[in-house]
């Protein structure tokens, strides 16, 4: 029988066979910690009795959740932590980059073959490059800052094969709302989800980024793409390694195998206040929206705000909605601003701010009010997230949200 | 001990709000505790008390400010129908005991609750409901009393160990 892209990622760090369901120390090839969860890791790491860290290459440190610093003790955190990092030697990216999971990408900091993980729970995202990555809380990442190596239970895995090609102005975010939707908020829950099939191997890394940062919506370990050309693409410039074979057998023992197809998708928001109730956009248009956010780790690449841009075109958003745009990364806002596109939205009345989780985040800014409606194409929907409890979130892609900051209302984005 | 009981999906952004993640305490953090979801939660909950969910409890965001939360009012265990991944390993790993009971939808609010676990069940109101163990190689940590305390007693990890499952 063959092995899944999983248990070929455990097999081959280990040097011996591993088989989904097995329990294995695994050891880590990168950590990742940021300022909300960083502090923790730290701590426990410290209590652990730990007084260097395993390795200080393999450790990413960046701020992202909280900046610039959005009160003292979020100035605090920082400055504990820029403290650890010069006394451990790790390389911190401070405030200057972005939104974690595209800085660890973008860095080349994940590569095809990796186990890395990440102290958020988003770090599934890394997946895209065929690397497996998972989030783990701060007491664990305190145990792998200090051992560099963590006990996995080797997820069995779902496959999801995606046919068809796109229509005009849906994409991977649509493609993955209506999986979640399918596969359920709990559907995936020890599981990682292997995409693949003909729609998978033309996307773009922008696209495979989408789909695996949001398995964590069903329950997923972990998501990925079996690295291909267009990986080993990305990967030139960011990491040097000779490119290798890695994917799941067909004869491999999956849980389930789910197909899609795309050909006949429409745009999808999921409404409030869970991931899984992706809706096509026909059946909650008209819906009336206070703000509108474009950006995340899910969707603020050039890719995403490109698409905005298109759909925007030489029109102007609706002045009685709040539009605030925010690229993943600083490589992506010189790409958006390098496009003129920053220049575009600002222009037809959008906030751009800089890189950072911005209003997904739930706490630095960006809050709704009760009663607020936010559209936005972050990850999450679930009460409270954007603020009050009493707002609402609905999520979608970047077309759809460009789309429906332009008229007000909910909006499919093939109408404007 | 009473039963604090809540639905399915309950997300950690319900336990605890984004806007309360710069606070490490857990008795600082318990204040903020079902925030905006159950206001009362915070006020009355007491020591030894449980909280009692049903499936996916604890899905979303990686935060072990949710398990901390819960010890920082005094709850030590909870009990729910199934687990998010995360929520359950954080759990285990500070010190809250997460308890996998497939009937703990019929469990009411503000019932009085006995645990059984060894026996593999709790009794709630007067009826009795079965409860799964936890995975072997957690068990470890859970009688150590924590990740911290297991890990603090470890020298090294050989990389590619296999541990029961
Ligand atoms: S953008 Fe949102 S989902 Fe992504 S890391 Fe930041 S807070 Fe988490």
């Amino acid at each position: 029988m063959g092995a899944t892209i999983v248990e070929k990622i455990f097999s081959r760090k280990c040097g011996s066979e591993i088989r989904a369901g097995e329990v294995v120390m695994a050891p880590i090839d990168g950590a990742m910690i940021h300022d909300i969860t960083g502090p923790l890791a730290i701590q426990k790491f410290y209590e652990m009795g730990g007084s260097k860290v395993f390795d200080p290459e393999r450790v990413i440190m960046l701020f992202d959740h909280q900046i610039p610093a959005d009160s003292i003790p979020a100035a605090e955190n920082h400055v504990y932590m820029r403290k650890f990092a010069s006394e451990q030697g790790i390389y911190n990216y401070d405030i200057n980059e972005g939104v974690c999971h595209q800085v660890v990408l973008e860095k080349g900091r994940a590569a095809p073959g990796e186990i890395v993980v990440g102290a958020d729970s988003h770090t599934c995202m890394y997946g895209a490059t065929g690397a497996f990555a998972t989030g783990i809380g701060s007491t664990d990442m305190g145990f792998v800052l200090k051992f560099g190596a963590l006990y996995f239970k080797v997820p069995e895995t779902i496959r999801a094969e995606v046919s068809g090609k796109f229509p005009k102005r849906v994409g991977a975010k649509d493609l993955i709302l209506s999986i979640a939707a399918d596969i359920g908020a709990d559907g995936a829950t020890y599981q990682a989800i292997d995409f693949a099939g003909k729609t998978i191997l033309k996307l773009d890394m922008s696209g495979r980024m989408t789909l695996c940062n949001m398995a964590i919506e069903m329950g997923g370990k972990a998501g990925i793409v079996a690295p291909d050309k267009i990986t080993w693409e990305y990967m030139k410039g960011r990491r040097k390694m000779k490119s290798f074979e890695l994917a799941s057998d067909d004869d491999a023992k999956f849980v389930t195998k789910r197909t899609y197809n795309v050909s006949d998708m429409e745009p999808q928001v999921a409404i409030p206040h869970n991931v899984d109730t992706g809706v096509p956009v026909s059946k909650v248009a008209g819906t009336h929206v206070d703000q509108v956010f474009i950006g995340s780790c899910t969707n603020g690449r050039f890719e995403d705000l490109e698409e905005a841009a298109e759909v925007l075109g030489k029109k102007k958003f609706n002045r009685k909605v709040r539009v605030i745009i925010i690229p993943a990364s600083r490589d992506e806002y010189l790409k958006t601003l390098k496009a003129g596109l920053i220049e575009k939205f600002v222009k037809a009345g959008a906030l751009v701010e800089a890189p950072c989780c911005g209003p997904c985040m739930g706490g630095a800014f960006g809050l709704l009010a009760p009663g607020e409606v936010s559209l936005s194409t972050s990850n999450r929907n679930f009460k409270g997230r954007q603020g009050s409890t009493e707002g609402r979130v609905y999520l979608c892609s970047p077309a759809t949200a460009a789309a429906s900051a332009i008229t007000g209302v909910i909006t499919d984005p093939r109408e404007v | 001990m009473r039963v604090w009981k809540f639905g399915d999906d309950i997300d950690t952004d319900a336990i605890i709000p984004g806007r309360f993640l710069t606070i490490y305490d857990p008795k600082e953090l318990s204040k903020h505790a079902f925030e905006g979801t159950r206001d009362e939660y915070a006020k009355k909950v007491k020591a030894g008390d449980i909280v009692v969910g049903g499936r996916n409890f604890g899905c979303g965001s990686s935060r072990e400010h949710a398990p901390l939360a819960l010890i920082g009012g005094g709850v030590n265990v909870v009990v729910a129908q199934s687990f998010a991944r995360i929520f359950f390993r954080n759990s285990v790993n500070v010190g809250v005991l997460p308890v996998v009971c497939k009937e703990a939808d019929k469990i009411q609010d503000g019932a009085k609750i006995t645990l059984n676990l060894k026996k593999g069940f709790i009794e709630a109101d007067g009826k009795q409901f079965k409860t799964e163990q936890v995975p072997g190689f957690m068990q470890g940590i859970i009688d150590a009393g924590g990740l911290v305390e297991y890990a603090k007693k470890l020298k090294e990890v050989p990389a590619c160990t296999k541990s029961q499952a």
